[in-house]
């Protein structure tokens, strides 16, 4: 009996994957975006500019993602040139909409500041070789800076991923009927929190599982250099004496 | 000391061609601290010239002003005749006035620093690849056989598809050689190209240099190797608190040092 119960929840809030998945998305994508223009502007030398990404930073990381979601979804639904304007309106009337712009906000803070500390983590030695080495401030960035700050980010990136799947789980707060959501449905109804919460906590766990298992195979593939070297034994043949 | 410029400009080989690299008056302060005090430099074609001074005489900072990798206060640098446009920023001080040409210009003056700079991420033929093909926009089939052969002429093929941290610092000062030999340049900048190695691999990247100063490579060389300043180079300059203490004929300089700072400067070597 118990047997089957968790199986059948298991299937319900697995067939809620997808719309999960779609949030997951679409806050990430949108919260890439947003951080790398944060990132740019900071890193442009422009005092308005950082000003501008601390104050956002300040207030997007340091309050909490419920209050964000609940300011986004019910509280500018409240003034009226929201629900009369033809493009804000479509999108903050609808609870995915607003789940997703949330996430993108609260994340694209959080994803600045790594990319800010990557970016001044690249060593310097390499940039001025690119310099001398006459390549213009955009070849530099996109052979040099660029590639050598990714793999910088990338281990603190694929936690604040890790930390946007886990938060996927508030959209059900704003009516979306989600992994989280139909698992709380299922939960009033049955009145089985163990059972119910324990499936919807096992997919979560394997979802991240499987997101980290992603992130650490292009980890390794991105840092050859920085395991040992393939065939050690290999010796090099002495410099000859005429050259 | 102006004696002695007169003496080396008179040695220099002549006179009339351009110089492949030619410094007027250079200045470049820190804050409140004059690192440079108005350094001339002119070197020919096939000239390798040995900058020498003690910690803080403003060698490296000179090099690096070649190059623009920091901005001289005033100043000027000719490289093959073509003076290095500069304009007054914002803040007063002097800025590059046209970031193409110094890009253009830097290809020319490829570097070699002390602490090798090699593109960590990247395999020993990719670094030698990188700028070949995106600056100076050759094919890259045709810069990878150059970077093969390059490789093979300092003695590191076998390592061309390591990565740089994977290397002694000796086969990684040659493969960061080698980078800058395909780019081909006009003038080499050795920046300390030795300090950084144990004292057991300074030999293997000397030698490199060695052979590239008798193929007639025109070398500006910031080094302590005294035995390669004496040995190798056509040229020794001796700076001494920012400011050109001696220059010469460099048997004639170890021999019968012109200046007592020199003479110390030396004596302190050979302890």
């Amino acid at each position: 009996m118990a047997f089957d119960f968790y199986l059948s929840t298991m299937w319900s809030v697995l067939k809620a994957l997808p719309l999960t998945l779609e949030i997951w998305f679409f806050g990430i994508a949108f919260g890439l975006i947003i951080a790398t223009g944060l990132t740019w502007l900071r890193a442009s030398g422009y005092k308005l500019g950082e000003y501008f990404t601390r104050g956002y930073v300040f207030v997007f990381r340091g309050s909490p993602l419920l209050v964000q979601l609940y300011l986004i979804y019910f509280g500018l639904s409240q003034f009226d040139f929201v629900r009369h304007s033809p493009i804000l309106w479509p999108i903050l009337r609808d609870p995915m909409y607003c789940t997703i712009v949330a996430m993108a906000l609260n994340t694209a803070a959080y994803e600045s500041e790594i990319f800010r500390g990557a970016l001044r983590a690249v060593p310097v030695g390499q940039i001025e070789a690119a310099k001398a080495f006459g390549m213009s401030a955009f070849t530099r960035f996109r052979l040099v800076t660029l590639p050598i700050a990714l793999r910088l980010a990338l281990p603190a990136y694929s936690t604040e991923i890790i930390l946007m799947t886990k938060a996927t789980a508030l959209a059900s707060v704003v009516t979306i009927m989600e992994m989280m959501g139909t698992a709380q449905k299922i939960q009033h109804d049955t009145f089985r929190p163990i059972e119910v919460l324990t499936c919807a906590g096992v997919i979560y766990l394997l979802l991240n599982l499987s997101i980290a298992r992603l992130f650490a195979w292009v980890e390794h593939r991105l840092s050859p250099h920085l395991r040992p070297p393939p065939e050690q034994s290999q010796l090099v043949k002495p410099i000859p004496e005429v050259l | 000391m102006s004696a002695n410029i007169a003496a080396a400009a008179k040695a220099a080989p002549s006179s009339d061609e351009t110089p492949a690299i030619s410094v007027k008056d250079l200045r470049k302060c820190f804050g409140d601290h004059e690192v440079l005090k108005g350094i001339s430099l002119e070197a020919h074609k096939g000239d390798v010239i040995s900058i020498l001074g003690s910690s803080g005489s403003g060698k490296s900072t000179m090099l690096r002003c070649i190059n623009l990798l920091e901005t001289p206060d005033s100043g000027e640098v000719r490289v093959d005749g073509e003076l290095i446009k500069m304009k007054r920023g914002r803040d007063g001080h002097q800025i590059p006035a046209d970031i193409r040409q110094v890009e253009r210009i830097r290809a020319n003056l490829a570097m070699v620093f002390q602490s090798f700079n090699l593109w960590s991420h990247m395999t020993v033929l990719e670094n030698l690849v990188a700028a070949p093909t995106h600056v100076l926009k050759r094919p890259r089939a045709e810069c990878l056989e150059q970077a093969e052969a390059l490789l093979k002429r300092v003695g590191i093929w076998e390592r061309r598809n390591y990565y740089p941290p994977h290397m002694s610092g000796g086969q990684q000062q040659r493969a960061a050689i080698a980078r800058a030999l395909a780019m081909n340049p006009k003038v080499m900048l050795f920046d300390e190209p030795t300090s950084a190695l144990d004292p057991e691999l300074v030999g293997e990247v000397l030698r490199v240099m060695r052979s590239l100063a008798e193929e007639g490579r025109t070398m500006l060389v910031v080094t302590h190797e005294m035995g390669f300043a004496r040995d190798v180079s056509s040229k020794v300059m001796f700076l001494h608190k920012g400011e050109v203490d001696s220059v010469g004929e460099p048997k004639e300089m170890f021999a019968r040092p012109p200046t007592p700072q020199f003479k110390q400067f030396i004596a302190n070597f050979n302890k």
